[in-house]
């Protein structure tokens, strides 16, 4: 553990000793530095413990075909050894090849683009309606915050149980109305829009919050500039508003992809994947395949080196386009 | 839901500003009332149900009172595990959120105020493992804590759930930290404080909206995780709420009362911690925006 930890500070040293190369460098920043290393190094020693060796542990077991059954155990005194092999790849050309692999790659993908559109753009559109001046702002804020408190797992049971197609609520409005009912859960479309619906429902809070923050942090004597320069609504919101809010934006909608493309619970609880498994994303489906039948722990550390591979290309991409235009990341 | 997006414009062409026309504020009002009621709706509909009697939560028909009881409530407290459920939950809670706080603080003051070789590396390390899918970590870390004994163990719940908690309260330590001017830590160092007791005694009071927030966003962390506590709590009695709820639903049979009755009895602490931080909420989420 400290091993690890001693290379990420050593790293850093490292890459600033070799460019300014004199000797002593590194002797003097450690004199100097020493303090704000000793406050992070909690955390990092604990990330290197609990995600850096399981992390290189599961990339190990990604290239091998570890299951239950022929995993290293110890029952009572009795010490099972490990007959598992090494593979090499053939975990991951498995997957890359298997249809299964592609389609929850294209539904993850349009589950996550649309639930992070949905979450912005309700979330900003809200953040800018409670940011004018009105009666009972704080009431609604509170109000509409209000998710955000309920633990995403009691979140997913309310909705099921609302989505139930035979004494679900959602089906009473319906057929109050005249329709007939939906087997919301039932069929794969209608199933995708639900969860989609429910983790809306979960995420928009943080993103209004965010962004309300954000809106608070820009001068309103911008705005008034803009109006003696005849700038409409519109233009303002535009020249204004969206600048404005670029730092928190850029952090709140990567934030939000991430956790949505990882998001476990509500897929997992509301529809547990079903119909068969056309909702589950990459991550419900790793999962399933380690914790259920005969644990199948090589295959889903596999999958999830390629969800990890996935991200970071991602962020890292992100990070670039926003260096690229100047952002100070 | 998409209609809520609409932003009512106003035209200011003739009115002084920071006024709007009784139709703009008509349609504001609405938009945000139609908002309001769809973010509680859920919650409100989960309450009444919860107080009906069987036959009427089985029922197809739209009823907002039937037979009005607590009886789910009784069954819930005293006919299940829930109250050993819940005091599982809220010692994990609560020490991931002790901990998390100051874990949190320590990183984000160190980031925020320090310019030390790798602090950049540091922030995009703690985003990274924002990344790490439960997935890919799950197993190892199962033999990990099987090897150190920490199944079934809160401390060892606990420890997994910093990892999901501290990285991005540390970036909101740190973001609140960057708003706190760099003088005041200036001026504890010339009255003699060490960096940490600046930091402790000078840094960390300014800070307590954003300690608030963070306080919140630990312990709903921890208070809402399922698939760890699923894996790592297999023993009866040592089980969370997030694992203990799940015997209520079952693919074949479902007690929606007492699954009801317990989810609101779970919204309430959370709540309540939520109705003391909600105030700082804002303040600490974006850096304290509005602080003078």
């Amino acid at each position: 553990m400290a091993v690890s930890t001693g290379q990420v500070k050593a790293a850093g040293g490292a890459a600033r000793g070799s460019r300014r190369d004199s000797p002593g460098r590194l002797r003097r920043s450690i004199a100097t530095h020493w303090y704000a290393w000793a406050m992070i190094a909690p955390v990092l020693i604990v990330m290197a413990a609990l995600i850096g060796w399981p992390l290189v542990r599961g990339l190990y077991l990604s290239l091998t075909d570890a299951t239950e059954a022929n995993i290293g155990r110890t029952i009572g005194v009795n010490v099972i050894p490990a007959t598992y092999e090494f593979v090499g790849l053939d975990n991951y050309l498995q997957i890359l090849t298997s249809s299964v692999f592609w389609d929850k790659l294209l539904w993850t993908v349009v589950w996550t683009a649309a639930c992070v559109v949905l979450h912005y753009g309700i979330g900003l559109g809200l953040a800018v309606m409670l940011n004018r001046k009105l009666r009972f702002r704080s009431l609604y804020r509170v109000l509409l915050i209000l998710p955000w408190a309920v633990p995403a797992f009691v979140a997913a049971f309310i909705w099921r149980y609302l989505y139930n197609s035979d004494y679900g609520v959602i089906n009473g409005f319906l057929k109050m109305a005249g329709l007939t009912g939906v087997g919301w859960l039932d069929d794969p479309t209608t199933a995708k829009i639900a969860v989609i619906a429910v983790n809306v429902w979960i995420g928009v809070p943080f993103m209004m919050v965010a962004l309300l923050g954000g809106l608070q942090s820009i001068p309103a004597e911008l705005y008034e500039a803009a109006e003696v320069d005849g700038a409409g609504p519109w233009q303002r919101f535009r020249a204004i508003t969206l600048p404005g809010l670029r730092q928190v934006s850029t952090t709140v909608v990567l934030l939000g992809t991430i956790w949505t493309f990882n998001m476990f619970p509500i897929i997992f609880l509301v529809t547990r994947g079903g119909p068969g498994s056309e909702t589950e994303i990459l991550v419900t489906y790793a999962f399933r395949e380690a914790f259920t039948g005969i644990r199948n722990y090589s295959g889903s550390a596999a999958w999830g080196v390629i969800i990890l591979a996935m991200l970071v290309v991602m962020a890292v991409g992100y990070r670039r386009t926003l260096r690229s235009q100047g952002d100070p990341w | 839901m998409v209609s809520t997006t609409t932003r009512p414009r106003v035209s200011t062409t003739t009115r002084p500003r920071g006024e709007r026309g009784p139709l703009a504020s008509v349609a504001l009002h609405a938009g945000l009332l139609l908002a309001v009621a769809i973010s509680l709706f859920p919650v409100v509909w989960l309450v009444l149900t919860s107080l009906k009697p069987r036959d009427s939560w089985l029922s197809a028909e739209l009823q907002l009172f039937n037979n009005s009881s607590l009886d789910n409530y009784v069954r819930v407290l005293t006919g299940t595990e829930f109250p050993q459920w819940l005091l599982n939950s809220v010692l994990t809670a609560g020490l991931t959120m002790v901990l998390g706080v100051f874990l949190a603080a320590t990183t984000g003051y160190a980031v925020s105020r320090f310019r030390f070789p790798g602090h950049r590396s540091v922030m995009w390390l703690l985003l990274i493992t924002q990344m790490f899918p439960v997935a890919i970590l799950i197993v190892p870390l199962y033999n990990l804590m099987a090897g150190l004994g920490l199944l079934n163990q809160i401390p060892g719940l606990v420890i997994a759930y910093m990892t999901i908690a501290v990285p991005f309260c540390a970036w909101m330590m740190k973001s609140y930290f960057d708003t706190v001017p760099v003088e005041i830590d200036q001026a504890g160092m010339v009255d003699g404080l060490t960096p940490f007791g600046v930091f402790w005694r000078v840094v960390l009071p300014l800070a307590r909206p954003g300690i608030a927030v963070t306080a919140f966003y630990c312990f709903m962390t921890a208070w809402g995780e399922v698939g760890y506590a699923t894996v790592f709590m297999s023993q009866e009695d040592k089980r969370t709420l997030g694992v203990g709820l799940q015997q209520f639903i079952g693919q074949h049979w479902s007690d929606w009362g007492l699954m009801t009755a317990s989810a609101v009895l779970i919204a309430i602490p959370a709540g309540v911690v939520f109705l003391l931080v909600q105030r700082h909420l804002i303040t600490g989420l974006t850096a304290g925006a509005t602080k003078a």
